[in-house]
């Protein structure tokens, strides 16, 4: 008979998990393994929500294992470490982001793209090699191969950094991968939410100038003064769009929803670059015309490898950018979800789990 | 009140037109401007026979300006040269193709991809610097400026040679500039046409395996055994398709009708670039998730600009590269444009306009 969660592994530990497809979470008793040779123990502090949490809870994309624990934004103080452990101490501040595991021996894994190994664990709601759920970061504990887990340098703040370790590394790694990381480039970022902001920051630390295409003038005041973004294209707003056309060398498009490709491959230039981070669930129209006469690209990108990953959060120390965030209670986080799903927050909610995660008597 | 076709211009010229959208083509009385200080007379040998000359004399994209000569790759002797054209001597074997104009002096054109140039004129269903509209090689003689005429090389058959001017160039500049010229890898070419049978032999000269991807099974034989591709998928055979999954490095989409990416999408390896050269009339579906979880891209390709055209001619020279033809009289035009919308024909219609149409020369 399959043991519980509680009982698969020697350590106790506690979160909040969904249970179904409504996506409610709630307390949740479960386990983790006992730190490993090559493992790093750390008590979670923060722990930020990332749109895909809200996405994996509601079985929106399918696959959703219940009882369902997300997160994978996490940061926290290492408690124990296995005798194997080179890269951390007891006390150091690290991070855990969306994989937990991969083969080690493709040529992915060789390549420092672990994100991409067609056996890639992730975080929560992948199964280990030993067959148990992996469970992410709204709880107290986090156990992780030490391959999985960065350092965290003591200049930046850990609830600012924590959606660094999904939403950072997703935009960074496509700037770098398609050559949008150089001074004087004019980037598009379609979409200001946890990863529009974050593609911002970046950019305009990398020496790029910035545009944000958003469906809400509202945002624009604070996109421009606050962010420092250099312009905001409304992109409802026919005339705007197109005095804009062709002015661009690249777009990160962090919308997940479905949304026409055409108004953007106008904005970009000739050998102009249209990056999708964000996954629609449906197929998108694709004019072949503007992208054949303009030589454009329209790609996708997918996170990022560990090495990659500590580069950015490296890169974002020597540049002070954190992510910004509302912090909230665990027992908000309902609410958090149903605010997240309105886009309802500026721009990250990050959970106090140090402070407010109790364990249940 | 406009001047009559045959009016406009003091060199009186025949060739043969399609009058309306039923596409059928019929002799056609016009005029060329004289023989200017930076122009070349071209007296026409042969004109291959495009997919986008059905297209146009079709008004399948909804922008053709009747009548409409078409013809863009052209292959003839030069009879006149102006007073300021060193590049080219009477007698010399040329060829025109694609584009007869550009603004000279816009980024594009400074960067030798007159192609992208957005005052781009081409061959015919464009109008000249002077509003007169242009036509193309399904005539007798065409006028030229020397910028836009290419050597023939020794060696490179006139007839065969002729497709390469627009097929060749179209698969020729996107395999340079998307890289996939790295001998080893994998080469798939979807469509096996005019220019996918061109694709199949640059791949081999570039050391590549390739890979036909068809949705006719009666062309595996001839792929293999006479362009010397190394397999080939049918689109429908999903087993076969399944098996090829995360194989290929790149694939060239030549097909011009509307067609399914996704199973192309799958076809690549990760970071697998999918160029699309074919212009189909309505949008393609482009699933987005393909995309970000393999950072897989689509891009496309519009012909090429003068300085690779002749780069690629002397490249198919030296490797004994030239489209497999089928020569037809120019009367035959209808019934070959008829057995073209069927794929019928391996694998270019050329038009032997010397012997089949009557000339003033």
């Amino acid at each position: 008979m399959a043991k519980s969660p509680e009982q698969e592994h020697p350590v106790k530990a506690f979160g909040w998990a969904a249970r179904d497809s409504s996506g409610h979470l709630s307390p949740f008793k479960f386990s983790r393994r006992a730190t490993g040779e090559k493992d790093v123990t750390f008590k979670v502090l923060y722990c930020g929500i990332c749109h895909s949490d809200l996405h994996s809870i509601k079985n929106e994309w399918g696959g959703a294992m219940y009882p369902l624990v997300p997160g994978h934004e996490i940061v926290g103080v290492v408690t124990e470490v296995g005798p194997k452990v080179t890269k951390f101490k007891v006390g150091d501040k690290v991070g855990v982001g969306c994989l937990v595991g991969s083969c080690h021996s493709c040529e992915s894994c060789a390549n420092d793209l672990e994100n991409y190994c067609p056996k890639t664990i992730f975080t929560y709601n992948s199964k280990c090699h030993d067959g148990t759920m992996t469970y992410g970061g709204y709880s107290d504990i986090m156990v992780a191969d030490e391959h999985f887990v960065v350092a965290i340098p003591d200049s930046l703040p850990l609830d600012g950094v924590a959606p660094l370790l999904c939403a950072g590394i997703t935009v960074y790694s496509p700037l770098k991968h398609y050559g949008l990381d150089k001074p004087g480039l004019h980037l598009g970022v379609v979409g200001l939410g946890g990863l529009g902001h974050m593609a911002v920051k970046f950019a305009k630390a990398m020496g790029l100038k910035v545009t944000i295409i958003s469906t809400s003038p509202s945002k624009k005041q604070e996109a421009v003064e606050r962010l420092g973004a250099d312009s905001f294209l409304v992109s409802h707003d026919q005339e705007q769009m197109q005095s804009a056309m062709g002015t661009m060398d690249g777009i990160i498009d962090t919308v997940s929803a479905v949304h026409p490709l055409l108004p953007l491959l106008a904005l970009v230039k000739n050998d102009g670059k249209l990056v999708m981070v964000g996954a629609p669930d449906k197929p998108l129209e694709l004019p072949a015309f503007p992208l054949l006469m303009g030589r454009k690209v329209v790609g996708g990108s997918l996170i990022g490898g560990l090495k990659e990953t500590q580069e950015m959060i490296n890169f974002a120390s020597k540049h002070n950018i954190t992510s910004d965030i509302e912090v909230v209670q665990m027992d908000y986080v309902n609410t958090a979800m149903e605010r997240l799903a309105k886009a309802d927050v500026r721009y990250r909610f990050v959970i106090d789990i140090g402070n407010s995660l109790k364990s249940a008597a | 009140m406009a001047k009559a076709p045959c009016q406009e211009h003091p060199q009186k010229v025949l060739g043969w037109a399609a009058v309306d959208k039923s596409g059928t083509l019929s002799p056609f009385h016009f005029s060329r401007r004289e023989n200017g200080d930076d122009d070349v007379t071209v007296k026409i040998q042969y004109c291959g026979v495009c997919h986008s000359d059905l297209h146009l004399a079709k008004n399948d994209w909804g922008f053709t300006n009747y009548p409409v000569v078409p013809g863009h790759e052209i292959v003839g002797a030069v009879t006149k040269v102006g007073s300021n054209v060193n590049k080219f001597k009477v007698g010399d074997r040329v060829g025109v193709g694609v584009i007869v104009d550009s603004c000279r002096s816009c980024e594009c054109c400074q960067q030798d991809l007159e192609n992208y140039c957005p005052q781009v004129i081409f061959t015919y269903n464009s109008h000249s610097k002077d509003g007169s509209k242009t036509y193309g090689g399904y005539s007798d003689f065409i006028v030229v400026d020397q910028r836009f005429v290419l050597r023939f090389p020794e060696g490179l058959p006139s007839d065969a040679g002729a497709p390469l001017l627009c097929a060749g160039i179209t698969v020729y500049s996107p395999m340079k500039y998307y890289g996939m010229t790295e001998p080893g890898k994998h080469l798939g070419v979807a469509g096996l046409g005019g220019l996918g049978h061109i694709a199949v032999k640059l791949g081999k000269a570039f050391g590549l395996k390739v890979t036909v991807i068809s949705s006719s099974p009666r062309k595996e034989a001839e792929a293999i055994q006479r362009l010397g591709a190394d397999s080939f998928l049918v689109t429908s055979d999903l087993v076969k398709m399944k098996a090829a999954f995360g194989t290929m490095d790149y694939i060239i989409d030549t097909v011009s009708a509307v067609h399914p990416l996704a199973p192309l999408i799958s076809l690549l390896k990760l970071n697998g670039k999918l160029v699309t050269v074919g212009l189909p009339d309505k949008p393609l579906e482009l699933p987005i998730f393909p995309l970000v979880l393999g950072r897989k891209l689509v891009g496309g390709s519009d012909v090429g600009g003068m300085k690779e055209t002749q780069e690629m001619l002397d490249f198919c020279a030296m490797h004994n590269i030239a489209a497999d033809i089928e020569l037809i009289r120019m009367e035959e035009i209808n019934t070959a444009m008829e057995r073209l919308a069927k794929s019928d024909v391996k694998y270019r219609f050329v038009i032997d306009v010397g012997n089949s149409l009557p000339s003033r020369y």
